[in-house]
């Protein structure tokens, strides 16, 4: 069985991010890039899979610009068998996304496509969800456990009133969540391996599907600061604030 | 302009954030409320008595049963057509079914809209609320997830009773032959839900283990709210996942946040600055969360913590 995992470099989780002057957007340039934090659990879980020897191969799948490549590198490290980049200078948008892994879908047959739950930047939460509808194919979002069995696979997913379990017909679209897995560290030798295993350069052109961005940004800006409170020395003092100053007990 | 907002409920109430999305909904045109359950009349009726609804539909069927995102987006889908907008609140349910509503219709989706500029312009946050993005469309049909926190909840109006039509539906148990439900774990408690609880008191990995929770719970018990939790407190174990706060968990904004063992990384941080009041307890006086607390102290919980609850306890 083949899995495909969809991949997106982000602003690294650990940088404070900096809204440009001109409010036109957050400033990317010379600033520390990763993958996805929940597209890394997405691509261990992969790897876990083939590991174990359910999956046969798996492949890995970025949209944009060149300079992702360096994360494709990281994902052949950690343990896929090949990347492929889908180059596009456009801004990519999750609808746009969906429909060029819709393509990348019918030329690979994955019988699994897994991505995160969400992107940390835009933190939009849709790419997953739209490429299983543009499919017809079954969705898991946010899954806490993946089992596959036979011609189906069973889903835990995290909601907002505890969990849910549900099964998938494959080929089925999943989306990952924190508690799926804690993804490995990439090993030096690995490194070395990675550079020698095959990254496909595709211009988005030629998958020849509209990714024109249907979504304009008009402005974006710094949201409202809170101000700074005070410190207070115990809790006489904390009780006292709370009942007398902020009127919240 | 009219809107359809999906309701959110469990078959015999409706989800409070759904009344969020109906005030949103309100500032963008005529009000119709969708309600697909099993045995759901209750819901429907009490969502007729909304201020501002104008009607409701209801599809009342044992195939929703449970809430298969395949299922639900089939029947939703080709009742959109009259429509302008179409709303959920930006919740696991919201979350999940309508980027598959959207697709289906080959529309953008504004997700976790926090305030409406115009009918077409809509404000989000982006990077874990770190920068608020102002963003427009001129897809045929806008199709918008709602943050429960930025909007109040639409009222019970005197008098009202918008007219509840039902509709049949046209899918059978055999049409959705992709998903299954199997079950659901919930976590069934007393106390108010996470999401618009009036007081939060939340513990981070600084409280070390799982029993060392129960004090948070005495105190959230004590003050009527509910508890929360860091998503290093939830990966450790000491509580489960529906509490955690955070981008990527819920988003809060109670009248007052405790926050106890609890560093302030900015992941958490975008779950709770909306919050009216926040406390932070610490022993680390360089945490980043007293940055943003209105009322910080500087300390090792064990030795306030149980303090604080007895002096509330006793009525101080
Ligand atoms: C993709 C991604 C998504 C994430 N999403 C979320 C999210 O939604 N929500 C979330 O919360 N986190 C999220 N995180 C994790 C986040 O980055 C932090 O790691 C996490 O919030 C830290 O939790 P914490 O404050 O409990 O632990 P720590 O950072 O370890 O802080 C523990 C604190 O407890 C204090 N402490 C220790 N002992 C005591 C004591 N006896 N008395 C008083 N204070 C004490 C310490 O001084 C310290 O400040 C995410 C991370 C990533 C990468």
């Amino acid at each position: 069985m083949k899995i495909l995992v969809a991949i997106k470099q982000v602003i690294d989780h650990h940088v404070a991010i900096q809204v440009k002057l001109d409010n036109t957007g957050v400033e990317t340039n010379n600033v520390k890039m990763s993958i996805n934090p929940f597209d890394e659990i997405a691509l261990e879980a992969a790897i876990r899979l083939q590991e174990s020897g359910i999956a046969s191969e798996v492949i890995v799948v970025s949209i944009g610009e060149k300079p992702i490549q360096t994360t494709l590198r990281s994902a052949l490290a950690m343990g896929a068998d090949r990347a492929l980049l889908i180059q596009t200078d456009v801004e990519t948008q999750p609808l746009a996304v969906a429909k060029l892994l819709q393509a990348v879908v019918a030329q690979e047959n994955p019988q699994l496509v897994l991505l995160g739950k969400q992107a940390i930047d835009d933190d939009s939460h849709q790419t997953g969800q739209m490429l299983a509808a543009l499919l017809n194919w079954g969705q898991g979002t946010n899954a806490s456990q993946i089992i596959l069995k036979d011609d189906e696979v069973q889903v835990t997913r995290e909601i907002d009133t505890g969990l849910e379990i549900i099964s998938l017909s494959l080929p089925a679209v999943i989306t990952t969540d924190l508690r799926l897995n804690n993804p490995r560290y990439i090993k030096l030798p690995n490194i070395m391996k990675a550079k020698k295993k095959p990254l496909t350069i595709l211009a988005a052109e030629e998958l020849d599907v509209d990714i024109t961005p249907r979504l304009q940004t008009c402005k974006v800006e710094l949201p409202l600061r809170r101000k700074t409170g005070i410190k207070v020395e115990n809790i006489n003092e904390l009780i006292t604030k709370l009942q007398t100053e902020a009127k919240v007990i | 302009m009219s809107v359809l907002v999906i309701a959110e409920h469990n078959h015999q109430t409706v989800n409070s954030a759904t009344l969020s999305a109906i005030t949103a909904a309100k500032q963008l045109g005529i009000v119709n409320v969708l309600v697909i359950g099993y045995h759901c009349e209750e819901v429907a009726l009490s969502l007729a008595k909304v201020e501002g609804v104008e009607q409701v539909l209801v599809i009342d069927n044992h195939i929703y049963q449970h809430f298969l995102a395949e299922t639900l987006a089939d029947t939703i889908v080709p009742l959109t057509s009259h429509y302008t907008h179409i709303l959920a609140a930006a919740s696991s349910f919201g979350k999940n079914i309508m980027p598959r509503i959207a697709a289906l219709l080959d529309v953008v989706q504004v997700s976790d809209v926090i305030a409406i500029e115009s009918t077409d312009t809509f404000k989000r946050p982006i990077y874990a609320g770190n920068a608020i993005a102002t963003l427009c469309t001129t897809d045929k049909i806008k199709v918008l997830t709602i943050r429960e926190t930025a909007f109040e909840p639409a009222m019970m109006a005197k008098g009202n009773l918008a007219p509840i039509h039902t509709i049949q539906t046209t899918l059978t148990e055999k049409t959705n032959q992709l998903s299954r439900f199997i079950e659901q774990q919930l976590c069934d408690s007393e106390r108010p839900e996470l999401n618009n609880a009036s007081v939060v008191v939340a513990g981070g990995r600084g409280m070390q283990t799982k029993e060392n929770f129960q004090l948070l719970y005495a105190l959230a018990d004590q003050l009527g709210g509910a508890v929360g939790a860091t998503r290093a407190a939830v990966d450790a174990g000491f509580a489960p996942n529906d509490q955690q706060i955070g981008q990527t968990g819920k988003i809060i904004a109670p009248r007052l946040y405790i926050g106890v063992g609890i560093s302030g990384a900015i992941q958490h941080l975008a779950g709770i600055m909306d919050s009216k009041v926040i406390v932070a307890i610490n022993k680390d006086e360089n945490a980043p969360i007293l940055e943003v607390a209105d009322y910080s102290l500087v300390a090792d919980w064990q030795e306030v913590l149980p303090d604080l609850l007895n002096r509330l306890k006793m009525g101080n």
